[in-house]
């Protein structure tokens, strides 16, 4: 607790720091490469023939996706604070790869946990933290992801937490994780948000992120909450709901205690955490932020999911008709575009939190498609 | 850890414990993402959550052995089997079965609100921690909000990590002591009964889990012996 409460008055410093916030808009620009660009998807909107999908480019910022915003926030404020030493968990291995950067940008130490199973999916990431000059951690127990490497890092941070900050890497968490990672984090929205007005001169009428933990989607759309677009999130429906081996925390889950906040949580009738399933690392946990539950609840923001079959059909339909390989978590988002676009008018627009580049999930996606590489 | 390897066995290994000279019994709850647990208590939860031991039974194997022990017992679980039991459900149940005191060690006591009034009207004990880091303002939340013993945390860290005697413990403890009467009682970390000797000399009680739970694994012949070892220490 001591540890949450420093933290929470070095952030709450931080946001009327003029230094720090100085520091942290010069490399947004020259080192993430913010602003970055809202793209019109003009031959996908073609394909899809209804509503002009608007492609938000999180992955041309540097590192390769939104990860990096909440990265660098974070590990400039550790440094400010004095830590030494940083530490993350990872599931797809953006998050690692975000903060092993900001850590050799920053000249902090650096450790990752991983669980074992995402370091397999994600053994290119793996090698890129080590190139950054981190040491990644496997994680082998539970079900060796994402939760388990967040319980690992939760129990190294309590170890260590006179010298360690934790880089939480979603908006999940006790607080003020939540609250931290979604500002640092809507810089996405109010960019977008310019540039939307800019190209269309009005407000879009739908945004679409996929949610893992939920810091791209909560990204996106904090800026557009008094306004009246309609915004959708997208959870990982896996093999589908039915078959119990998903992602879907409002499709499958019930509200429980995890990790330090109270949300939506995919577990037994006795309490414990269930096993989650998604072809993507970076959607497969057990939770989800506590805002989305709150968003959902007012009815701000309708959740959905898509399942591993419409993301990888997703995935390669935005590669061929954009030249864009997504990551396979926005790729859910490309999902949900795919339904909703055919059946609204010309003239409304949708826009798409493309979270993340597909590079990393090349290999992965032969192999399910019997490719030997 | 109720249900390591099997709820019969729990049952035979308390028995020791009481006849061996335990004062209370710390009963671990398995669950399946122990954050406070070190590679010991982790498997431990593991094995017994293969036996499909669930927070129900082991308040129903309280229960059973308030037939043949009156030792005190206090439950150690995380917050979501209790939150998933329902809370007003779960003390009403543990103080029928005759538990005496719960530690859940990822729950402040700042929303803990619920089950300290229900506890009180139970006379259920509700046990906070406090750990080398926590400052003068958390020593008082955390005194105030607990009854029977206040556990502190000997080191930074997890269950089954190793003890540090530098001096610090003492100064924490006496700082605690300044706000409270409850007594103190010091876990994490204690490995064998040289530490335990140790942390008897600042304390009021000695807390002993993983080291207990890794002899009884893996060497369950001697345990007996080591925990009259540990008991005679104190």
């Amino acid at each position: 607790m001591p540890a949450l409460i420093e933290l929470e008055e070095a952030y709450l410093r931080s946001k009327k720091d003029k230094e720090f916030l100085k520091e942290l808009k010069y490399l947004q620009k020259n080192y993430i490469g913010r602003p970055t660009p809202l793209y019109f998807a003009k031959r996908l909107t073609e394909h899809l023939g209804g509503a002009k999908i608007y492609l938000k480019r999180e992955d041309l910022a540097h590192t390769g996706a939104h990860k990096i915003n909440n990265a660098v926030g974070q590990v400039l404020l550790a440094k400010r604070i004095g830590k030494q030493r940083v530490i993350a968990e990872t599931g797809a291995g953006q998050h690692g790869v975000a903060t092993s950067t900001a850590a050799a940008l920053l000249g902090l130490k650096c450790d990752i946990y991983m669980g074992t199973e995402d370091m397999h999916r994600q053994a290119l990431n793996v090698f890129r933290m080590r190139l950054l000059g981190a040491q990644v951690i496997e994680v082998p127990v539970g079900s060796k992801t994402l939760k388990d490497a967040i319980n690992e890092a939760l129990r190294d941070w309590t170890t260590n937490v006179r010298t360690t900050h934790y880089v939480l890497g979603t908006v999940f968490g006790p607080h003020p994780f939540p609250v931290m990672v979604r500002d640092f984090q809507s810089v996405i929205g109010r960019e977008t948000r310019k540039q939307i007005l800019k190209a269309e001169g009005k407000m879009p009428d739908y945004l679409i992120a996929c949610v893992g933990g939920g810091s791209n989607a909560m990204g996106l759309f904090y800026e557009f909450l008094k306004e009246k677009t309609k915004m959708v999130g997208v959870e990982a429906g896996g093999k589908g709901i039915d078959s119990g081996q998903h992602a879907a925390r409002f499709a499958g889950g019930s509200i429980g205690v995890f990790q330090g906040c109270k949300s939506y949580l995919l577990q037994d009738e006795d309490g414990n955490v269930l096993g989650t399933h998604s072809v993507s690392a970076g959607l497969d946990y057990a939770s989800i932020g506590p805002e989305h539950p709150f968003l959902k609840d007012s009815g701000r923001v309708r959740y959905t999911y898509a399942t591993d079959e419409e993301a990888l059909l997703a995935f390669e339909l935005l590669s061929y008709t954009e030249g864009i390989i997504p990551a396979l978590e926005s790729a859910h988002a490309i999902a949900e575009a795919i339904k909703l676009a055919p059946g609204l008018h010309k003239n409304e627009t949708i826009i798409v939190n493309l979270s993340g580049r597909g590079d990393k999930d090349v290999q992965q996606v032969a192999n399910i498609k019997g490719i030997k590489l | 850890m109720a249900g390591d390897p099997s709820l019969e066995k729990t049952k035979e290994l308390f028995l020791m414990l009481e006849q061996c000279g335990a004062d209370i019994i710390e009963l671990g709850v398995p669950f399946s993402d122990p954050l406070a647990d070190g590679p010991t208590i982790q498997r431990a939860a593991e094995r017994a959550l293969k036996n499909n031991v669930t927070l129900k039974k082991v308040v129903s194997f309280v229960k059973d052995i308030r037939n043949v022990s009156l030792t005190p017992v206090i439950l150690m679980t995380y917050f979501n089997p209790i939150y998933k039991y329902g809370i007003s459900e779960f003390i009403s149940d543990a103080a029928t079965a005759g538990v005496d005191g719960i530690i859940i060690p990822d729950l402040p006591p700042e929303e803990a609100d619920e089950i300290i009034k229900l506890s009180r009207k139970t006379n259920i004990d509700t046990i906070f921690l406090l750990a080398p880091t926590s400052t003068e303002n958390r020593i008082k939340i955390v005194a105030s909000a607990s009854t029977g013993f206040i556990y502190y945390v000997s080191i930074t860290g997890i269950t089954g990590s190793n003890i540090l005697f530098d001096g610090s413990m003492e100064n924490q403890i006496n700082a605690i002591r300044k706000y409270t009467d409850t007594p103190i009682a010091v876990g994490f970390g204690v490995s064998g009964p040289e530490d335990a000797r140790e942390v008897a000399k600042m304390a009021d009680g000695v807390i002993i889990g993983s080291a207990i739970v890794k002899k009884i694994h893996e060497e369950p012949a001697t345990a007996k012996e080591f925990i009259k070892k540990l008991r005679e220490a104190i």
